[in-house]
């Protein structure tokens, strides 16, 4: 059999994945399992999904040739500019994908969870424009910090529920979306946020992600009579934006694949969220999978300048790249990426969220050959980060 | 014979206790046994905190947290049941997630189970047929028995392969939700009471999430076997502690 990276029929990839979730699940997410391919692939599914993306999202993002800062690693560098699409980031493929999913589902009520609050913007985004009930849940200490994504939500219709338990943070409104669906079995749709949670979640996360790999290789087809890259490169927090920039080059190892993590104040300082170095085997939100845990298996809480990748796992696929050596990783302080997205917005003109800044400060260290084409997934736009880049940098 | 299974055969309806390992204090595990047994209660699970318990109620998170920041671990568990079996002879179940089993070790975990006389265990994030094709032989090497959850929402095809890989009880969740205490039951819960009480099923049922009172334990055992009481137990520990466990049982029936 040919080897692959895309999950196995058993909801695995490699030893990651699965779905271990209490009973009270089972039948939601069993439904989704069954149903998630055969509507994702029906004709009448797939023209609205492409046509939202056009004419909603304003797919297909450009593919742009970063001349100034090609220049300056010596090396060709194109920039996959997620950061256009509608509402600033790649998350809203995902939820254009699973609103579309859900009305087929005949499901009425959307929940959601969010961290920084992008996921819960880009929910209550097409939730506005289905019609549909929507609930963000959102850790109280995010609320506090993440004001003005809270405003969003709440001008497009949302509600948004603090989760008071535990941390108070991402890990802890996965939570409580998950009890709310326990609570909700009937009418409600879980629209996760990354490639986390119980199959088939990382799978159709994924699969509604990999439009980016799939623009990318006509767009460098066109570009460089070529449609695949030496190496792609994406920053990880559940790991959505880089599935779908890797999604087209899993299997085919022409492509090298880097995955960039946050290393906080540093990967041993206690404060970070280099999954791949720091985790350990276990279970979070559904999953098998790394994740940053005691010895005693309690789920820690971990810590970056940027609110999206602070996430005490990684998705499942992701696990799997890093255990089988498919994907190189490489972890990136606070410091190095706020000085690379300040970097990138004076080269190119363009202000990256500083989780994508974290993709970008590799080119300080990691060097590419000079003849090497290098995609780099532009995940989203720095317009929510301002306050963080200007008190950083005391603008 | 296991515990669980004979007492399963006494003739009467049977009262659960759930309560949170090393709440109210660390080393309260103990106490809280003891009385419980004392003041007539015929099972217990014992709660392994967990930081990130996905099918708790506010309550039993609440209790979680607090018994984590107390210092409870697996291994100091273990520790405290050390002599259990001196002092208490109900059956005692370990209820748990997943996760600190697996750091554990799921096989030393169930070793030191059966060693400190740990009777089965409740585990409500391994899904059944992980169970099935992973655990449940090392499950039985250690004579434990192991209880899945079904709910209002599980198919019958469903409840009865549940049914036909355990040995036990089947937990019967209430109704659509989370744990935490309710203080009446309504015409859904009866129906679902009464549909499962007629499918015949080999295991008996024991009926656990919002039991709170005499009324809720009453109605959840009209057909089931018994029922399990969780946050209106700890709520009742938070209150008014260890001493006065008897008045809370005695109130129940
Ligand atoms: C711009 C941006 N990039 C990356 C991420 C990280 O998520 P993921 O790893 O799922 O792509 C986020 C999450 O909020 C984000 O907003």
């Amino acid at each position: 059999m040919k080897k692959t990276y895309h999950v196995n029929e058993k909801g695995y990839y490699g030893t990651f994945g699965g779905a271990y979730i209490p009973e009270m699940l089972y039948p939601n997410v069993e439904e989704l399992r069954q149903k998630y391919l055969d509507i994702m692939y029906e004709d009448s599914f797939q023209k609205e999904f492409k046509q939202l993306l056009k004419d909603y999202v304003g797919r297909p993002s450009p593919l742009f040739y970063a001349e100034r800062l090609s220049e300056k690693y010596k090396t060709k560098i194109y920039l996959k500019r997620e950061d256009l699409n509608h509402t600033g980031a790649h998350k809203v493929n995902n939820t254009i994908g699973q609103i579309l999913m859900a009305k087929r589902l005949g499901k009425t009520r959307i929940i959601a969870e969010t961290g920084a609050g992008q996921h819960g913007v880009a929910t209550a985004t097409v939730c506005a424009l289905m019609g549909m009930e929507c609930i963000v849940y959102m850790g109280e200490i995010d609320i506090a910090r993440q004001a003005p994504n809270v405003a969003r939500m709440k001008m497009l219709g949302a509600e948004v529920r603090a989760a008071l338990s535990g941390s108070r943070t991402l890990k802890d409104a996965t939570n409580e979306a998950i009890r709310d669906w326990i609570s909700n079995p009937v009418d409600t749709h879980y629209i996760i946020g990354s490639v986390v949670g119980p199959h088939p979640y990382p799978d159709m996360v994924a699969r509604f992600q990999a439009v980016i790999s799939e623009e990318i290789e006509w767009q460098l087809q066109e570009k460089e009579g070529r449609s695949y890259p030496d190496h792609v490169i994406a920053c990880v927090g559940g790991g959505s934006n880089a599935a779908g920039a890797f999604y087209q080059y899993l299997d085919d190892e022409r492509v090298n694949l880097i995955a960039v993590e946050a290393a906080g104040k540093g990967i041993h300082s206690g404060e970070s969220a280099a999954t791949s170095v720091l985790g350990e085997d276990g279970i979070i939100h559904g999953s098998r999978t790394l994740l940053m845990q005691t010895k005693d298996g309690q789920i820690t809480e971990p810590y970056s300048i940027s609110a999206g990748l602070d996430y005490p796992g990684v998705g499942p696929m992701h696990a799997h790249l890093y255990a089988s050596n498919r994907a190189e990783f490489i972890s990136i302080t606070d410091d190095e990426a706020m000085t690379a997205g300040l970097e990138l917005s004076q080269l190119e003109g363009i202000i990256p969220a500083i989780e994508t800044s974290h993709a970008l400060a590799i080119f300080d260290t990691r060097k590419f050959k000079e003849d090497e084409i290098v995609v780099l997934n532009l995940s989203g736009r720095g317009d929510k980060d301002l306050n963080t880049y200007i008190e950083y940098f005391k603008l | 014979m296991n515990r669980i299974n004979q007492k399963l055969q006494e003739d009467k309806k049977l009262l659960s206790i759930y309560f949170t390992a090393g709440y109210p204090s660390l080393n309260d595990t103990v106490g809280v046994l003891q009385n419980l047994e004392k003041s007539g209660v015929d099972m217990v699970e014992i709660g392994l905190p967990f930081s990130d318990p996905l099918a708790d109620g506010p309550t039993i998170q609440a209790s979680s947290t607090q018994a984590l920041e107390n210092g409870m671990t697996s291994e100091i568990l273990f520790e405290q049941l050390t002599d259990i079996r001196k002092t208490v002879s109900i059956p005692l179940i370990i209820m748990g997630y997943l996760n600190p089993m697996m750091q554990y070790g799921i096989e030393a975990f169930c070793a030191k189970c059966k060693e400190v006389g740990i009777d089965g265990l409740i585990i409500p994030d391994m899904p059944v047929n992980v169970y099935h094709e992973q655990f449940q032989a090392i499950f039985e090497k250690y004579g434990l028995i192991n209880v899945f959850l079904i709910t209002p929402q599980t198919s019958e095809e469903r409840i009865r392969f549940i049914d036909s890989i355990s040995d036990g009880f089947i937990y019967m969740v209430s109704s659509a939700g989370t744990t935490g205490a309710k203080s009446s039951f309504g015409n859904a819960q009866s129906d679902y009471f009464d549909r499962i009480g007629n499918m015949n099923l080999k295991n008996p049922q024991v009926v656990g999430f919002g039991i709170s009172n005499r009324e809720t334990f009453t109605q959840a055992t009209s057909k089931a076997k018994g029922a399990i009481i969780g946050s209106a137990f700890i709520k009742h520990l938070t209150k008014h502690g260890v001493d006065t466990i008897s008045d809370f049982i005695n109130e129940i029936r």
